[in-house]
């Protein structure tokens, strides 16, 4: 049996592209998992990144906190939070979250952090005020290397999303779950390859949104 | 089913420890492997300067395809088995080394290659004297991200069959109602893996006597460090 | 008057980067702190703008102490440029120069023309305007610096070793550049530097410190180079200091000779009239006046001088403007001994003999007049 043939096969069967486990469905369930677990990562990340990087302190904590987070299993965490708290969204959040915190709080630590100090120093002299120094001369300068976190943790939720079909919610990993019950291959590869794309996508998405944040005078050193 | 924390279902082959035994194999063979594999492909990109953007590329779209999807495609080739677990670890372990691997060895200063060759190093022990040792810290920061995510993922192997080694705790939890043995497995996986982490420090400390205790290198001021974002690319 | 009274600044590990420093910045003059690295030279600038806080003492600006206004009012009323001219690499050169400006409040049009107007007058062409900081040189880097720190016309300037990062040829250009604009603008200016060279040549006043942070020195540069309080000052100042003193000294009071000079179409009547028994040789110049070389008188020919045959007439000085240094200068690497004056046009005056320039110093030391600063 061949890959390509089963993709073809997923993609031109008629019954994939409507109703309740039609592919615009499944995308957009999963879509709004990623975003709900993206936005909820970067609120606790990004500030406490950019706090701890601006002060500097905090760095050891911080790595810490991140390889405990590394080192929690997705999976195991999803089964477990099933257990103690039910069917819904929040099972499938936490893991999710968990997962994508330690890119965007290490990468945005690290960004803030190596931001060459002469500009700070300048901009303190000039006498501006710390928030001012943060979000006027340190964020536009590290902003490369913050999306590029916050970019990491987006593919790996887009990735692991699938993992919420096991307790019975949507989501593209409705797809290669049931397929892997039914034991039919084509439903899975043609789930994996929409993941595929869906990171691709977001890929692309994120260096869209790079060329339009990230000051030319900046994106030339990166 | 009662006794000590550490009793386990009896349809399960392995005892705690023997399950922490194939944890640990099923997830660290695949990293071992992995690096491997990685260090000739890595020393080409480093050599052909327009080989790395196009790897990258693959192994962006390889690390995006869902560990699960990878498994259930696999059992066609390789069955419900250990193997068809190792393959894809191994590949996302790949994923990892390469982008690590080359911006250690990029990050070997043109000075010290040069004076290594004016001392009469050829292409060879130059690799292996010079810019391996320094690209060490670099590796090793990959290795603990693939090592840790490795044996993240190895549970997931639960659903083709039972080959989870810990992870198949959470499906003997689940069937038997045993919320006690999911705290295990996800307990006993965390560990094993921090465990792992720390022991990959301790190897760093080793092996780079020359890097300061802290964890990281002294650099300059004006050059920001792309590798922790080029490694948390790679992360799973 | 910036007033910096019984200042010290100790380190919680017990360091003294400034001990018990007491002095009285000029108005209107730019005020060098100098010294060997660890003296506490930029601990004492940082102090001025509340970057560093002192452990005890107090520093006043016309009687006013600048712990008790809001700090980073203090820092908006004071330009401050530093080493690496520190730009905001995400803005362009002319958003970097207005940063000041929008802080204090003025919209965005007006802070920017303000900006274009500054990059003039430091003499950046208004097309970089748009460009961002890596787009541009070393040296037109610091003068964003600068620009940017006078955008909002501070009183004060602070200068952390501004100019130290460029290559010599550009740091010369840049320091009589700073000189220029002194002399239009008129700042109070604290300047910063390790180069004693630098210190000496833009410096009102110089403060020397020695390292452990205290003050050796503070003096204008030709006292400083003729009596050095201490062995300490004197090493600093280097083995050439007689020399160097010598910049404080105008060329003005030499007398020229005139008679040895010929223009290249002389006649032999000419030629001959200039020759004399003091002078063996004469300068010709062109018919403009521009020196050309020198000559013994009987090597040339009337009407037509074989140019290519003439001695190389060294580093000509400009007479009233230059100092007995450059006189002396001129002197020594000419190979008759004779130095060319020229005027600002470049024509020659007259020529002075190294015997005429050695009576010149010993005047100038014996009446002591050294306090006016003399370019060159």
């Amino acid at each position: 049996m061949n890959v390509l043939h089963l993709v073809n096969a997923f993609f031109s069967d008629g019954a994939h592209w409507h109703g309740y486990d039609g592919i615009p469905t499944r995308l957009r369930e999963h879509i709004q998992y990623t975003l709900i677990a993206l936005a909820i990562a970067a609120a606790i990340g990004l500030p406490i990144g950019l706090l701890t990087g601006h002060t500097g302190r905090g760095g050891n904590a911080l790595a810490l906190v991140a390889t405990a987070g590394r080192a929690l299993p997705s999976f195991g965490l999803l089964v477990l939070m099933f257990t103690l708290l039910g069917l819904g969204l929040t099972p499938v959040m936490i893991p999710l979250v968990v997962l994508a915190v330690p890119p965007i709080l290490v990468t945005t630590y690290e960004a803030v952090r190596s931001v060459d100090p002469s500009p700070v120093d300048a901009a303190r002299g000039m006498g501006m005020s710390e928030s001012r120094v943060l979000f006027q001369v340190e964020l536009p300068v590290a902003l490369p290397l913050i999306l590029s976190g916050l970019r990491s943790a987006a593919i790996q939720i887009v990735s692991t999303a699938t993992i919420a079909a096991y307790v019975s919610l949507g989501g593209l990993g409705r797809y290669i779950v049931d397929g892997l019950y039914q034991l039919n291959y084509e439903k899975v590869v043609g789930g994996a390859t929409l993941v595929a794309v869906l990171a691709l996508l977001t890929l692309g998405f994120f260096g869209l949104v790079a060329r339009l944040t990230v000051s030319p005078g900046v994106r030339r050193g990166n | 089913m009662s006794g000590g924390l550490f009793d386990i279902p009896s349809d399960l082959q392995n005892s705690y420890w023997g399950l922490v035994g194939l944890h640990l194999r099923e997830a660290l063979v695949p990293v071992a492997v992995g690096l491997v594999v990685a260090l000739p492909i890595a020393q080409l990109c480093v050599r052909l300067r327009w080989l790395y953007p196009p790897v990258l590329w693959v192994t962006t779209v390889l690390y995006a395809i869902p560990s699960l999807a990878f498994f259930v495609v696999l059992i066609d080739y390789t069955g419900q088995t250990e193997t068809t677990v190792m393959i894809p670890l191994g590949v996302y372990s790949l994923v990892v080394f390469v982008p690590a691997i080359v911006d250690g060895v990029r990050s070997v200063p043109q000075e010290t290659l040069d004076a290594a060759t004016a001392m009469g190093l050829g292409p060879v022990r130059r690799y292996f004297q010079v810019q391996l040792p320094i690209a060490a810290p670099a590796i090793i920061a990959g290795l603990r991200i693939a090592t840790v995510s490795s044996i993240s993922l190895v549970s997931v192997g639960m659903l083709i069959g039972n080959q989870g080694a810990l992870g198949n705790l959470l499906h003997d939890g689940q069937i038997y109602n045993q919320s006690r043995l999911i705290w295990l497995s996800v307990i006993g996986t965390a560990v094993l893996a921090v465990v792992a982490d720390a022991l990959l420090v301790l190897v760093r400390i080793l092996v780079t006597p020359w890097m300061p205790r802290g964890g990281r290198a002294p650099r300059p001021v004006d050059e920001p460090e792309p590798l922790t974002a080029a490694l948390e690319d790679a992360t799973r | 008057m910036i007033r910096i009274d019984s200042v010290t600044k100790r380190y919680p590990d017990g360091t003294v980067a400034v001990d018990n420093l007491s002095l009285d910045i000029p108005d209107r003059a730019i005020t060098v702190f100098v010294g060997p690295s660890g003296c506490g030279k930029t601990t004492t600038l940082r102090m001025i703008n509340r970057m560093i806080e002192p452990s005890s003492g107090t520093i006043t600006i016309d009687g006013k102490d600048i712990t008790k206004q809001p700090v980073n009012t203090l820092r908006r009323s004071m330009g401050y440029v530093i080493q690496n001219a520190g730009l905001f690499q995400h803005r362009t050169i002319v958003d970097n120069i207005a940063t000041v400006p929008r802080l204090l409040g003025w919209d965005k049009a007006r802070a920017r023309a303000r900006a274009r107007e500054l990059m003039e007058r430091v003499g950046l062409d208004a097309s970089l305007a748009k460009r961002y900081p890596y787009q541009l040189s070393g040296g037109q880097q610091q003068r964003v610096g600068v620009a940017r720190a006078l955008a909002a016309d501070p009183p004060v300037l602070l200068m952390d070793e501004p100019f130290s990062a460029v290559d010599p040829v550009v740091r010369k250009g840049l320091q009589d550049e700073l000189l220029r604009l002194q002399d239009e603008l008129g700042k109070t200016i604290v300047f910063v530097t390790h180069d004693i060279d630098e210190a000496v040549k833009i410096g009102t006043m110089v403060a020397v410190m020695r390292t452990g942070g205290h003050l050796a020195q503070f003096a204008p540069p030709a006292e400083l180079l003729s009596a050095p309080a201490d062995g300490f000052v004197e090493d600093f100042l280097g083995a050439d200091r007689g020399i160097r003193r010598l910049s404080f000294f105008s060329s003005a009071g030499l007398d020229l000779l005139t008679a040895p000079v010929v223009a290249v179409d002389a006649t032999a009547e000419q030629i001959a009239a200039r020759a004399s028994k003091d002078v063996p040789y004469l300068l010709v110049t062109d018919v403009d006046g521009l020196p050309l070389g020198w000559a013994e008188p009987d090597r040339l020919t009337a009407g037509a001088v074989d140019t290519s045959r003439l001695l190389p007439y060294g580093r000509p000085f400009v007479h009233g403007e230059e100092s007995l240094r450059a006189a002396l200068d001129g002197a020594v690497l000419s190979p008759t001994g004779w130095a060319v004056a020229v005027d600002a046009g470049g024509r020659v005056t007259g020529v002075v003999s190294q015997q005429a320039v050695g009576e010149a110093i010993r005047t100038a030391h014996a009446e002591g007049r050294s306090d006016e600063k003399v370019a060159g």
